[in-house]
């Protein structure tokens, strides 16, 4: 294959590219997207084997190496439940902060590419080599501690070193004068020390930096992580001089960025606070809640029967699923109430916030799992408006996102956050496995409202309960 | 010692209903009740002594013997004066009683020590409704209200074209759409009428539509909703509308049904004698509020007359007319009351002691043990609560910051940034190497590119957006790909190229990614599958 013909098949592949990505606009359009992406892979991958830049000597290596990732991946590809995505997500993502990284290294140790460069052509190289290797590092230590917290390997809460913005301003510090030993450097021995400092540095601040967030402020990680792979991509691609790499590296790394964005304003909370931990204090810890109102009343505990019975009378239902939902693997047991309902005549729809679960989108994925039909799936903004012409409105396993205090209580720590409506309902029932605070650390005044009830409970027990008395 | 439930003949003149049918008096007995029943209680409604007796309920010719051996009593009729003297100290009764209407006969009763639920006290709660004697009591009234008037009306409720020729199908004008109403509704276009219905809750529209009606609306802005579900009297503005289109309507309908009542008032006039004048001659008028009075001005309650050619049926007793049916449910009623008193421990061994915390039961009672308990407290929470008037408090505005997409930019905030950038642009355009241009354009122009895409991906695909983007990152093969066994011979071959290290570092690289590459796309189309309508 000659150079020109890979470069076609490289654009080829860009586009293909876009439009998966395009595709995603819409569910009906979103298979179709993905088919593009796989045919756009496979373009780039054989234009590149059988392009002049591979010899066949590399043929047994190329084949052994991909007969090996390509069974690994499509075995947790298959086995892998939805409840467990984002930890998959995060874990894949570190695979390709690692994959940077040896690349990196490998680039480095290779003087075949930098034979002919200009002297600034060279600094520049270096500087792409040193950049590419950082980021992909970063994205590989703090993915595997994403994914570590996302599946209970090590704990949800926000890990706090004494002084750790100075720490991370250190490392930086180092980082830089490593990164000016390293252009200076005049043999890949003498440049050997830098590199590796770096790594290191480079593993620990993403480490340190994940270990720092909470759990409810994981699909911001998440997202981001998913950023620094592409950048990583991107850079590997400015360090090779491939086109390919650089354009799909920007795509994913502005998509990753995209996510981010959305998910702190759905939390109404600027990015870098969340990356900097805790709950947007300095001290990190959960906001005081002191000066926020406190609220007062009777909390109204209902029973499954009860609940069953207003479910049924109702015309109207929204269900607000959280991470709760999640956890107690409660989605196949809430598409059944919907069925039930919606043969009963009741119109069911689903409020999705940007933030509930662990990851962006998470609850759609559950429940479309669970064959809950996507057009009764709304976001938050898309029904926020009807929750006064509904009749019950069923949480089932959130909390922050429902709390009435971010609209009503500007001392509240989350004030000003968007979220669902579900107060305004003319019922709304909570399920909860008892009164603790979400991860905001904020009382929820909804549990005192009048027209509030709590079902206290594991969410599948209760809402399998639920069923059945639906069903009596 | 169980208890045992008495229930007497109904002596009210005209009334055939009775308290309870055999199908309900074995599940008394289940329940550990004893049931004696008089003889000749279902004759009536056409339940033999012998039905009652095959269900395990004892028959009694003394009605005497069986009021003095009762310890609860089931009735339908409130109880009349020599009734109340056949009570036995501290026997519990059961019966509609009508306390707001009655006081004299609440006074009678609380002086025979009795307790006394009034089935026409059921509080009006969801949870209540099993045991909401009056909603099916008003539920047969409103389908037998219909019966009557087809049989008082001399054509077909049905259009239809026959071989004589075309029959135009019957109008039929509800008024109150309550449980009552909406009974007379179902069955009137189930018949195939044409039916409209006007309520003063502008919330019951969509029931009158789910039944066949048309919704008749009053223009004019006042909601209707009083405490408990029930409709409130409406102010004078509102009255005069409302008469305006029962005016219309009665000019053009063949059949009126009137079921507005206003809870311990008379019922309102809203039948004028000029409107039934100008009905059409042979049209029916069914006055279900006959009893307080009646909705028309020419009702004579309890009597059918002939006013300007109008059949005007007054009959108070509706629900007698159909007295199987009636005494089923309502016997279904009291079985149901009886649960709940046995659930809130209100019947421990042979002692009625009613739990008087339980909101439905305290609704019920009228008297217990001879203390007058009525009118109860405000039921807590009603069908329909009033709407919050609590207003948010002012929000302090939002913080700018990362997380504010509302709204441009400030001009400041603006040009900051593209000033910014410029300096940035001018650096690279200054320094950077030609080579490195290019690369950098097709980088900027691709995070545009990405910028404008993802922004379309609806947030539902957001997870199976972050796994194809991961899959899609797995493009970073490509670099360890061209590191594997590079074409060497092009470049000077003296070179001291570790080779075997940058072989394995790629075939490191190369795996890795490809978990990506296959698992990445797997999972996404995995997840995209699960997303159906």
């Amino acid at each position: 294959m000659t150079a020109s013909l890979s470069t076609v098949s490289y654009l080829a592949a860009t586009i293909l590219f876009i439009l998966c990505l395009g595709g995603l606009s819409n569910p009906e359009t979103s298979r179709r997207g993905n088919l593009y992406g796989i045919i756009g892979m496979a373009i780039a991958v054989i234009a590149t084997i059988f392009g002049p830049q591979v010899t066949t000597a590399g043929l047994p290596y190329i084949v052994g190496a991909m007969v090996v990732g390509a069974a690994v991946g499509l075995y947790a590809a298959r086995v892998v439940k939805m409840t467990q995505m984002p930890e998959l997500v995060a874990l894949m993502h570190s695979l390709v902060g690692l994959a940077a990284m040896l690349v990196g290294y490998a680039n480095f140790v290779d003087p075949a590419v930098s034979v002919g460069m200009t002297p600034a052509e060279r600094v520049i190289h270096e500087i792409e080599m040193y950049l590419g290797v950082l980021i992909g590092a970063v994205t590989f230590s703090g993915s595997v501690i994403a994914f570590g917290k996302l599946s209970a390997r090590i704990t949800g809460k926000p890990v706090l070193l004494p002084g750790r913005h100075l720490l991370n301003l250190l490392g930086l510090l180092v980082v830089i004068y490593y990164g000016y030993q390293f252009i200076n450097s005049h043999s890949v021995a003498e440049a050997m020390t830098p590199m590796i400092v770096m790594t290191v540095i480079a593993l620990l601040f993403g480490i340190h930096m994940v270990m720092a967030i909470g759990g409810a402020d994981m699909p911001v990680v998440v997202s981001m992580l998913n950023s620094y792979s592409g950048w990583a991509a991107a850079a590997t691609g400015f360090m090779l001089s491939n086109d390919l790499l650089i354009v799909t590296g920007a795509l994913v790394g502005s998509s990753g960025a995209i996510l981010s964005y959305i998910m702190c304003r759905a939390m109404n909370r600027n990015f870098l606070s969340v990356i900097a931990g805790g709950f947007g204090t300095d001290s990190g810890a959960p906001a005081a809640k002191g000066d926020a109102v406190q609220p007062a009343g009777e909390v109204n505990p209902i029973l499954a029967p009860e609940t069953a019975e207003l479910l049924r009378e109702a015309k109207s239902v929204i269900i607000v699923p959280g991470y709760g939902m999640a956890v107690a693997q409660a989605q196949h047991t809430v598409n059944e109430i919907t069925k039930a309902l919606r043969e009963k005549g009741v119109n069911v729809r689903f409020g999705i916030h940007p933030v509930a679960g662990r990851m962006p989108g998470h609850m759609n994925v559950l429940l479309a799992e669970a064959k809950v039909p996507y057009d009764i799936v709304f976001e938050m903004d898309e029904l926020n408006d009807d929750f006064p012409d509904t009749d019950v409105a069923m949480v089932i396993g959130a909390n922050d996102i429902v709390n009435p205090a971010a609209q009503e209580d500007p001392a509240s720590p989350i004030a000003g956050m968007p979220v669902l409506e579900v107060w305004k309902a003319k019922n709304s029932i909570v399920m909860k496995r008892s009164m603790a605070s979400g991860y905001a650390g904020v009382d929820n005044p909804l549990f005192y409202k009048d027209n509030n009830r709590m079902l206290f409970g594991d969410a599948k027990k209760m809402l399998d309960e639920v069923l059945a008395a639906l069903k009596a | 010692m169980s208890l045992l439930i008495g229930v007497p003949r109904e002596r009210f003149a005209g009334e055939k209903r009775v308290a309870t049918v055999p199908e309900v008096v074995a599940k008394l007995i289940k329940q550990g009740f004893r049931v004696a029943v008089e003889a000749g209680a279902g004759e009536a409604a056409q339940i033999s002594d012998e039905a009652y007796r095959q269900a395990g309920a004892e028959v009694v010719a003394d009605r005497d013997q069986l009021w003095a051996m009762s310890d609860i009593v089931f009735k339908v009729r409130a109880p009349s004066p020599d009734e109340v003297a056949l009570v036995r100290e501290g026997a519990t009764l059961v019966s509609f009683i009508w306390p707001a209407q009655n006081p004299d006969l609440l006074q009678a009763l609380a002086g025979r020590k009795a307790t006394v639920l009034a089935m026409d006290s059921v509080p009006r709660i969801s949870r209540a409704q099993k045991l909401d004697a009056l909603s099916s009591m008003a539920n047969i009234g409103g389908y037998r209200a219909v019966i009557e008037a087809a049989h008082a009306f001399g054509r077909f409720f049905t259009g239809s074209i026959t071989a004589a020729g075309k029959v135009p199908p019957a109008k039929v004008f509800v008024i109150g759409a309550g449980v009552a109403g909406l009974a007379a509704i179902g069955a009137a276009s189930g018949l195939g009428a044409i039916v409209r219905a006007n309520d003063t809750r502008p919330e019951v529209a969509d029931q009158i539509k789910s039944l066949g009606g048309e919704y008749v609306p009053v223009n004019y802005q006042e909601e209707g909703s009083g405490v408990g579900g029930y409709a409130k009297v409406m102010s004078e503005g509102f009255q005069k509308a409302q008469r305006e289109v029962f005016a219309q309507q009665a000019k053009d309908v063949d059949i009126i049904i009137t079921t507005a009542l206003i809870p311990g008032k008379p019922a309102p006039k809203l039948i004028t004698e000029d409107m039934v004048k100008s009905m059409k001659e042979g049209s029916v008028i069914v006055d279900m509020a006959a009893e307080q009075g009646g909705n028309c001005e020419l009702t004579v309650p309890g009597e059918v007359v002939v006013r300007h050619g109008v059949t005007i049926i007054g009959y108070k007793d509706l629900p007698s007319r159909l007295a199987k049916q009636a005494s089923t449910l309502y016997a279904t009623n009291l079985l149901r009351l009886m649960e709940d008193m046995q659930k809130t421990k209100s019947l421990e061994g042979d002692v009625v002691n009613v739990a008087m915390e339980d909101e439905v039961l305290r609704g019920t009672t009228v008297i217990n043990k001879g203390e007058v308990t009525w009118p109860p407290p405000a039921p807590k929470l009603s069908a329909a609560p009033a709407a919050a008037a609590a207003k948010p408090v002012a929000m302090p505005p939002k913080p700018k910051g990362h997380g504010e997409a509302s709204g441009p930019m400030s001009g400041t905030k603006t040009a900051v940034l593209f000033g910014t950038a410029a300096l940035l642009f001018v650096l690279v355009g200054r320094y950077a190497p030609a080579s490195f241009l290019a690369h950098f354009t097709v980088f900027v122009l691709a995070c545009f590119v990405g910028y404008m895409v993802v922004w379309n991906v609806t947030p539902a695909l957001h997870t199976p957006l972050m796994s194809v983007t991961n899959a899609v990152s797995s493009i970073i093969a490509i670099g360890a790909l061209v590191q594997i066994a590079p074409d060497l011979t092009k470049i000077s071959t003296d070179l001291s190229r570790p080779n075997e290290w940058i072989r394995w570092l790629a075939v490191g690289g190369i795996a890795l990614a490809t978990v990506n590459m296959f698992g990445g796309f797997a999972v996404t189309r995995r997840m995209l599958e699960m997303f159906r309508k």
